[in-house]
């Protein structure tokens, strides 16, 4: 049944079967991509990745909120007052003090003036443009609510000021302002 | 699953595991130490391909589920679209799923012809067969409820001929349809049940399939020889010899069906499926996927309705009886030079019959389709019963391992 | 290759001649022209160049009847297709009325074109594309390549010349498109219908869409008539198999891969078969 073999057959096997077995590992583990990239967005899902906005509509005071990626994002013309309260609003009061702003380094500081800026650096304090999920757990907080006149999330209380910045309760982050830029003075792309 | 092996793990966890779960020495028993005839050739192979090519459906399966959408008005939009065009290697996964079919059928028929030539369906592995059959009938019925998915011309036809052919049942047929169909049509319910039923059903396979390996690991492999294990010399463990072997033949045959995959996926499938089902009009011609044209040929054959159904489902059913049918006590072709020569005529009848069933059913071709079918039952119904009794087979090695080794090495070690 | 099929052809039709086989009944068409296309064969790749030709050709003549709804203005500038730049892609999205809506008002309203639309489709629904074509309605181009077969041979050599040839849908296409003719003497005339030797049972109902000179292409390519039926069904090949070139790059390392492989375990299966007599 047996034959009897050298040693140096012996390791020339052992090769071919460490060999063979990494060769087959390689590629089960390559083969398994496509069954793994298959679930990420599709190629259709990416190319409606943005959408366009048209701001000249909005009056001040009012909000509206717009769907991006599937996602809420709250588009607000900030009232005066709103805007000079979050403007004289210390840095040291914040609880995240990180702007949080997609279209700015990611250590900008949460100034109320990076809070609005778009990916070309153009600033234009009256609209504040904000993906509208709590960054607790993920709920659509009310706006005009909670006692920094920002927003106030319904599920576990977490409240926001005027420029979106987390003030209270249990979310860890500012609202996260998505990547957009103003296209003409009144119209913006988002993503 | 035959008795417990008494193997003792070194491993203090795979010790502990296994007096409270025998799993691991099951395995060990039943994948690893499991005694196999030693003289099994490449034929044996198509069993672990079939097992691989079944994982390989499931596996893409479900991925497709993810992005296919069951509606009439939006099943073929989901496949052609989004699936083809969209989904990050959609495609590569749908012809995967679309030539696994065609390649899970090819090698089920070798795996068939192959227990017809050596005589594994005898004693004492009836059960063993008879699952195998029950598993054909279940594959069928998945696959042609997968090609009606995408919902193109062919699905669409291929359905409501396959689902008319129950009409012809006398009384029952029309009320029978019907309920198949959910409706006076082939329509939106008949997709919606046809794609649930087409992803429960692997999994019915998938048990079936537990169950002919539960029933092969009980009597233990034919082989080429078809005489029974004797002794531990007649065997090697499956592991590695088996497992190597078989892995080996797995790659080579995968890397035929990436060769489909790859460059020519809608080969053998039906151009007219690139256009969506349209229920006002027919294409000229109806033609199942290849691994029906056999049946679609009987099926055809005969002049009357209700005779083509029935004849078409005698031809699969009285595989069920093939084990009492063949009354010879030897197995393997390789003794019995008459049955050989049945076996290649019959394996070259149900290619005529395949040739057949995809040629309009006229003049020449109905002739032969009906010769065919018709030698299709006299293989089984009377030539095998006559043969068990005029065959006069040839000299015998008395083992497996006299066969291997010679008879005098055989008894030098003996 | 070509002298293989050659010869299987020959042989195949002097065997049908022998049983007296009849090609096709009912549909008989004369086989499309066979086409050596730029994508044919396991490393053919497109013409880009004339992909951007055929993309002319669809939009200047074929639009104003058949739809291209599974091809959007992005996949024009997608590597393995005509490889607009996504410039060039967004011009030509732009060139295009899009109905969008329903707005603020609850209307529909039409807009350019952008990358992530389909190409608009000529009429808004099938009976309108039935009533402005005499009840037959031009079928949607995007699967078109892949849904039609260019050639019949007898059953016996059918499966052998498909493998290594197609189905020789884009070759049909072609064919189809720079192939009308008068009908020959005797054959009768069918109203409102047009003698084409290509198309099964000989008479469809689409004019000749096409008569040389119809387009200007910006690449000085002379715009003769089989020049843009090549390039329109080049164009319309792709849009049947955008991947294509994905599948066939893919499928080469696969292949490569399976086969060392395969040469791997085969060499372990000796090794360890070599340590019993077998």
């Amino acid at each position: 049944m047996t034959t009897t073999t050298d040693n140096a057959d012996l390791t020339r096997r052992d090769f071919l079967y460490v060999a063979t077995g990494t060769v087959g590992a390689v590629g089960t583990a390559l083969a398994l991509w496509p069954f793994i990239d298959q679930m990420n967005p599709d190629a259709s899902v990416i190319a409606l990745a943005s959408t366009e906005f048209d701001l000249a509509p909005l009056e001040e005071g009012q909000g509206v909120t717009i769907k991006w990626r599937g996602k809420p994002v709250f588009v607000r013309h900030r009232t005066k007052k709103e805007i000079e309260e979050a403007k004289n609003t210390p840095l040291a009061e914040l609880k995240d003090p990180i702007a949080r702003n997609a279209n700015l380094p990611p250590d900008a500081p949460a100034t109320d003036e990076n809070r609005v800026k778009d990916a070309t650096g153009k600033v234009n304090e009256k609209y504040l443009i904000q993906i509208g999920i709590c960054t607790h757990l993920g709920c659509v907080p009310q706006g005009e609510a909670g006692e920094y006149h920002g927003w106030f999330c319904n599920c576990h209380g977490s409240v926001y000021d005027t420029a979106g910045r987390i003030r209270k309760g249990p979310a860890p982050r500012n609202l996260d302002i998505p990547p957009y830029k103003y296209i003409t003075d009144t119209k913006i792309v988002i993503g | 699953m035959s008795g417990h092996s008494t193997y003792e793990f070194k491993n203090p966890v795979a010790r502990w595991l296994d007096s409270r779960l025998p799993i691991l020495s099951v395995v060990r028993a039943q994948l690893v130490d499991f005694p196999t005839p030693r003289n099994l050739n490449y034929w044996w192979t198509f069993g672990g391909i079939l097992a691989t090519m079944l994982a390989i459906q499931i596996i893409t399966g479900i991925v497709l589920v993810m992005h296919y959408t069951p509606h009439v008005d939006l099943a073929f939009t989901s496949v052609e679209e989004t699936i083809m065009r969209d989904v990050n290697y959609g495609w590569l996964i749908r012809w995967m799923h679309a030539n696994g079919a065609s390649f899970f059928f090819i090698a089920v028929y070798i795996h068939i012809f192959r227990g017809l030539y050596y005589g594994s369906y005898k004693s004492p592995r009836e059960v063993l067969w008879m699952i195998g059959v029950i598993i054909f009938i279940a594959m069928m019925a998945t696959a042609f409820m997968g090609y009606v998915l995408p919902w193109g011309q062919m699905s669409y036809w291929g359905a409501v001929v396959i689902t008319n052919l129950f009409s012809a049942f006398p009384v029952i047929g029309d009320p029978i349809v019907k309920w198949l169909w959910g409706g006076f049509s082939v329509g939106n319910p008949t997709l919606q049940r046809f794609f649930s039923l087409h992803y429960l059903l692997p999994f019915v396979l998938a048990a079936l399939v537990f169950l002919h390996i539960w029933a092969l690991h009980v009597t233990g492999n034919n082989n080429p020889d078809g005489i029974e294990v004797k002794s531990e010399k007649d065997t090697v463990p499956f592991h590695p010899y088996y497992t190597m072997k078989d892995l080996f033949a797995i790659v080579v045959y995968l890397m035929v069906y990436a060769a489909f995959v790859f460059y020519s996926p809608w080969y053998l499938g039906h151009s007219i499926n690139f256009a969506p089902a349209n229920p006002m009009s027919t294409p000229a011609h109806i033609v199942p996927e290849w691994y029906f044209l056999p049946f679609y040929a009987m099926l055809r054959a005969i002049p009357s309705k209700l005779g083509g159904v029935v004849v078409m489902f005698a031809s699969i059913i009285i595989l069920f009886f093939l084990p009492w049918l063949d009354k010879s006590k030897v197995k393997s072709a390789k003794y019995r030079p008459l049955y050989r020569q049945f076996f290649w005529l019959l394996v070259i009848v149900c290619i005529i019959l395949g040739i057949c069933g995809s040629q309009p059913p006229e003049g020449a071709w109905l002739r032969v389709a009906q010769l065919a079918t018709a030698w299709y039952f006299i293989h089984f119904l009377i030539i095998l019963p006559l043969l068990g009794f005029l065959e006069k087979p040839k000299p015998m090695p008395s083992s497996i391992a006299e066969a291997v080794l010679g008879k005098d090495e055989e008894a030098a070690k003996a | 290759m070509k002298a293989i099929i050659r010869l299987f052809t020959a042989l195949g039709l002097s065997l049908a001649v022998i049983t007296g086989q009849a090609m096709a009944s009912g549909s008989e068409r004369k086989n499309a022209e066979d086409y050596d296309f730029s994508f044919e064969g396991p490393f053919g790749k497109f013409d880009r160049a004339q992909l951007q030709r055929g993309w002319l050709v669809y939009k200047e003549v074929c639009h104003n009847c058949h739809s291209l709804k599974y091809i959007r203005f992005r996949n024009l500038a997608e590597p393995g297709g005509p490889e607009f730049t996504e410039k060039q892609a967004k011009a030509i999205a732009a060139e295009f009325e899009v109905e969008d809506g329903p707005n603020d008002e609850g209307e529909m309203f039409t807009r350019p074109g952008r990358l992530s639309d389909a190409v608009p489709s000529p009429y808004p629904n099938e009976e309108a594309a039935k009533a402005a074509n005499n009840g037959a309605v031009p079928p949607d181009l995007s699967l078109i390549v892949k849904a039609r077969e260019g050639w019949d041979y007898p059953w016996y050599i059918s499966p052998i010349i498909k493998l290594f040839k197609g189905n020789g849908g884009a070759e049909y296409v072609r064919s189809l498109i720079a192939g009308y003719q008068d009908p020959p003497a005797g054959e009768e005339v069918k109203e409102g219908l047009n003698y084409n030797p290509y198309f099964p049972g000989h008479w469809l109902a689409m004019p000749p869409p096409l008569a040389g000179e119809d387009v200007e292409y910006a690449d000085g390519t002379k715009p003769t008539l089989i020049q843009e039926a090549t390039d329109v069904a080049a164009f319309l090949a792709w849009a049947s198999m955008p991947k294509m070139e994905e599948r066939k790059r893919i499928g080469l390392m696969a292949l490569l891969y399976m086969g060392v492989f395969a040469l791997l375990m085969l060499m372990v299966k000796q090794a360890i078969w070599s340590r019993i007599k077998h």
